[in-house]
Formats: structure tokens, sequence, C-alpha cells
């Protein structure tokens, strides 16, 4: 993975290749090894190209390769790795290379203009939304109706950005940061603050999938961690018609993904949590609907430090989105890069001191309504 | 990994590299513009509200009023049966106070915005609109509110046919 900055120098192209070359460093593999490539971006009009998936394909090792772009908003950083493994699961190949790649800051002045082209014409563009208001809207009805005081959700923002001052890639990174930085930094959107807010980022991260076979064959058990299960699943886009206070499409694609794994009790059976982080509310609203706190509680949680490096229940011990970065579909390296990372026992100062076995890890998207989840274990 | 790699790509640029032309870059403004046919729910829901009136569709197998309106019951995943009338007033199911206008500029008189659910609808049915004639200290969730309407001849088929949503004072609804 690059790090994640607010603008780097470099193309799309260019982050995609970097990327991609480490992890197949990594992996002791050339592109020759690779059957085939699965990229994953997020809107064009960031980069404003379109068909960026054919635009990024170079970077990305896909040339004269059986290659792909998906592309599921915020959940392209995790769902790009489901459809890498369904190549490697259905024996199509023995080895895919899923590469993700963003770059909000060639869009000018600010990424945030281009956002505005997801939302319903009819409905909701003449009212001129800005992003913010929905994450600040889905914000106020979990807190108001969990009765969850703003305190516990800046807790997430303090454990993450300190979290992430272990990681060589964070952008945000801060040991020192205050619950009261959190809480007096500048009101956004209430009840959204800045600090509560993860940034735009530039970035790309890769990930080398292969198969059991390929593993043996190649010596490389020693440094895998492996896949057990996958879900994903998407909420109507009529939102206005949803109620926000649970994530209910994370629920099922959790449930998809602990059913293939054979998790029987999350809670128990799951070490740690890569949960996906934009705003600190979303980590406490993952959990919930992962299943690995009870509605409404996470909150708690939080305050008693279960979800710290050290706790019961490690949550987002990468930094996550809020510390390192959220360069929407590269956050594959904060979410996918962080399981791996802590399963294997490379993560460096910021491994989990106690022995973590089962992981899992979890992106969101689109209009609040997409949940794609990956478990995975030693 | 993290622990054994010492270089990990990415050249860092200021905020002015990039606008000041420090580094090389080249520029481009796309000029796209759209014209949307509005469809058949959306053409009449649009009719209605120059009219003044809010309307929704029925399910007559889920027996849910839709709202907004849509000739299909993505639950049922069957047509939907019937034209509905419902009320021009609701309840707040959430809000925000905004300092952000839309490209993310810092705005000193805040917006404020949210979902209104509304009456004759089914439950939690509504839409995102804006809030006025209110105060951040007065507005919560479960708020009970009507719709302001622009003057007739000032609507145009719009959501903007209505200015906002008010509380609903004195007797209520």
């Amino acid at each position: 993975m690059t790090i994640f900055r607010r603008r780097l120098q470099e193309t799309g192209k260019e982050l995609s290749f970097e990327a991609a070359r480490m992890a197949l460093d990594q992996a002791g593999m050339e592109i020759g090894d690779i059957n085939a490539v699965v990229h994953g971006t997020a809107p064009d009009a960031f980069d404003g190209v379109h068909m960026k998936g054919e635009y990024l394909l170079d970077g990305s090792g896909g040339a004269r390769k059986p290659y792909m772009r998906v592309y599921t908003g915020g959940g392209t950083g995790v769902f790009s790795a489901i459809a890498g493994y369904w190549h490697v699961a259905s024996g199509l190949a023995d080895v895919a290379l899923v590469v993700n790649e963003e770059k909000m800051s060639s869009c000018q002045p600010h990424p945030q203009s281009v956002f505005a082209h997801i939302w319903d014409p009819i409905l909701d563009r003449p009212l001129k939304p800005n992003l913010v208001w929905i994450f600040a809207m889905e914000m106020n009805r979990y807190m108001t109706v969990n009765k969850i005081p703003y305190e516990d959700i800046a807790r997430v923002a303090v454990k993450n950005k300190r979290n992430a001052a272990g990681h060589p890639c964070a952008q945000l990174a801060d040991p020192d940061i205050t619950l009261d930085d959190v809480m007096n930094s500048e009101l956004m959107a209430w009840p959204v603050r800045r600090l509560d807010i993860s940034p735009p980022s530039d970035g790309a991260a890769a990930v080398v999938l292969a198969s059991e076979d390929i593993v043996r064959k190649r010596k490389l058990r020693d440094q895998a961690a492996w896949i057990k299960g996958v879900g994903w699943c998407i909420d109507s886009t009529m939102w206005t018609d949803r109620d926000l206070v649970f994530p209910e499409y994370v629920a099922r694609a959790a449930k998809m993904a602990y059913r293939q794994a054979k998790i029987g009790n999350p809670r128990r059976e799951i070490d740690f949590a890569e949960p996906y982080d934009p705003f600190d509310y979303k980590e406490l609203h993952h959990l919930e609907g992962l299943g690995l706190a009870e509605r409404g509680k996470a909150g708690l949680m939080t305050r008693e430090g279960v979800t710290e490096r050290d706790g019961d229940l490690p949550v987002c011990p990468s930094g996550g989105l809020l510390g390192v970065g959220n360069p929407i579909a590269a956050t594959l390296g904060i979410k996918i890069g962080e399981l791996y990372w802590q399963l294997t026992g490379q993560a460096g100062k910021r491994q989990i001191p106690n022995e973590v076995r089962t992981g899992v890890c979890q992106a969101w998207g689109d209009l609040m309504q997409y949940g794609s989840v990956v478990v995975m274990g030693t | 990994m993290t622990a054994r790699v010492d270089r990990w790509p990415g050249v860092e640029l200021g905020p002015k590299d990039i606008e000041g032309r420090v580094v090389t870059s080249v520029r481009y403004r796309p000029a796209a513009k759209f014209a949307w046919s509005a469809g058949e729910a959306m053409s009449r829901f649009l009719a209605e509200l120059q009219r003044g009136r809010l309307i929704a569709r029925q399910c007559n197998t889920c027996r849910r009023i839709l709202f907004p309106p849509r000739m299909f019951c993505e639950e049922c995943y069957r047509p939907t049966d019937a034209w509905v009338y419902v009320r021009d007033t609701g309840t707040i199911e959430t809000y925000s106070v905004s300092y952000l206008d839309t490209d993310a500029r810092r705005i000193t008189e805040p917006i404020f915005v949210g979902v209104v659910s509304i009456d004759g609808a089914s439950p939690r049915m509504g839409i995102m609109h804006y809030f006025g004639e209110v105060t951040k200290e007065e507005i919560r969730i479960g708020m009970p509110v009507q719709a302001k309407w622009r003057p007739a001849e000032d609507r145009v088929g719009s959501v903007l046919d209505i200015e906002y949503f008010r509380p609903v004072r004195e007797g209520g609804r």
C-alpha cells in the first residue's frame, strides 16, 4: 500500500502500480504468475475520467488478462477482495491480484462538488445536498434513538487517530489527541464536527489472493492468512423510507459471511474487527450491524475500553479511515490489509498484544445502503 | 509486512502545489449537460406538487402506501396498484443543522435539513427537505411539521414548490 495523503504527486496508474508491485514482491510473484486482476475504484468523477477501470488497468497489471473493475461505492474497499475471492474460490484462477486506487485530489476545488452527482436528480438534487448531511442525519437518528452521548461517539475518533500513530501510511495520526479536541472541533453539520470525519485522500493498496494449492506449492503458508467467509448486501435506494438507526444491510452481509465461516457467536469467536469508520459513529453503527455489539451499546463498549488495541475486542487497530485516511476504494489497505497483517503477526507497532486468530472487516457505501464483509483467519 | 517494509511509496504535495503550478499539471473543465425525463411516477408526483398536493402509490399485496411514489413495489416486486393522496403534514425522523453548503464551503446562517415522514403514507416513508421557522434549540426528532408551500403562481413542479417544512403549532394538524 502507498502512503495515504490529501494530495499525492503520482497518477492513479502510478499509485496502482506501486501498490500492486509491493504485493507481488511480498508474495514472491511476478505479473506472469497472476491469472486474473480485479480493480476497485470509486466514482469516475473524482478522476474526471470515465471508464476509469480501463484507464487504470495498465497500472494494475491487468493488460492481456481476465480483468474487471468493481465499484460498490465506499463498499469497494472490501468488496473488490470478495470479487477477487470468487475468481480463486471458483477455480477459474489460481492467483488473483486485487488492486484498489483512489485519487480524490484531482477534483477541484474539493471532491465534495462531484459527490453532488450521486443524489437522485428529481427528489434530492434540487435541495443542493452536501454529502456530510446524510451522515449527520444518520448519526443524529442513531444517537438520539439509542440515547448515546456524543462523547461516546467522539471517543472512536480519539482511539482511531491514536491507533494510527503506529501506521507508516497514516495521514491523520495523532498520538496526543484528546476527547476535548474532537468535541470542540469545528461544527460542520450538527451533530458532525470536523474531527468526526475522515479526510479525502489519495492512495492505493493491493492484495494477492491464492488458492490453497499455490500457497502449499510455493511454501507461503507462514505468511498467509485465509479468507473464511464473504458476504455482501445492498438495501433500497429509497433511503428516506428506511429507518437509519440500524444498518440492516450490514447485518445481512455479516450473516452471510459468518454462515460460510461457521461462526455462530461472533462476539465470542471473533478476536478483532476492522469495521468501516469514515465517520466515528459509523464504527459503532457497524459494530452493531456486525453483531459484535448489542443494538445501541457499541458506544458503551467504546467508553469501557473494550475496543482499544489491548481491549477484549480490538476495533480498528490500523487507525481506521479516521486515522490512516479515506481514499475510498484504497481503504482495502486498512481493512483487508490490517486483517492480513494482524493475523500473520506483521503489524509491527500496531500488533494486538493478545493472540488473534479470527478477524472481520467491513466496508460501507452508496447512499447509506451497502455492506461488504470478509472474515479472515489463521 | 508493515514491520519489514522500509519504503512506503507516494510523494506528498502541499495545498498550493497544483493550484500554484509548482508541479506539472494539466487542467480540464467538463461541460456535461443533462435533461432527465421524469418518468411515470415522478411526472405525476411533480405535477401534484405544482397543485399543492402530495401523492403516493399503493401496493395491494403488502398494503403499503409508497412515498415517494413508484410504479413498482421493490418488496413484492410487482406493479403498484393505485394513486393515493397523502397529507402535507408529517414528522421529523432526523435532521441536521448544517454549516456547510453544497460545495463544502462554510456558511454562517445554517441550513436546517432532514427527513420528514409523511402522514398518510406507510410508517417512516418520507422525503428529504428543509426545515424553517424553527430554531436549533427547538428542532427535535419526532416534531410534527407541515409543508410551507410557495404561492401557486411560483410553483414549477419541483420538490422546491415546498419551501420548507415548519413546526405545527397552536392546535396542531
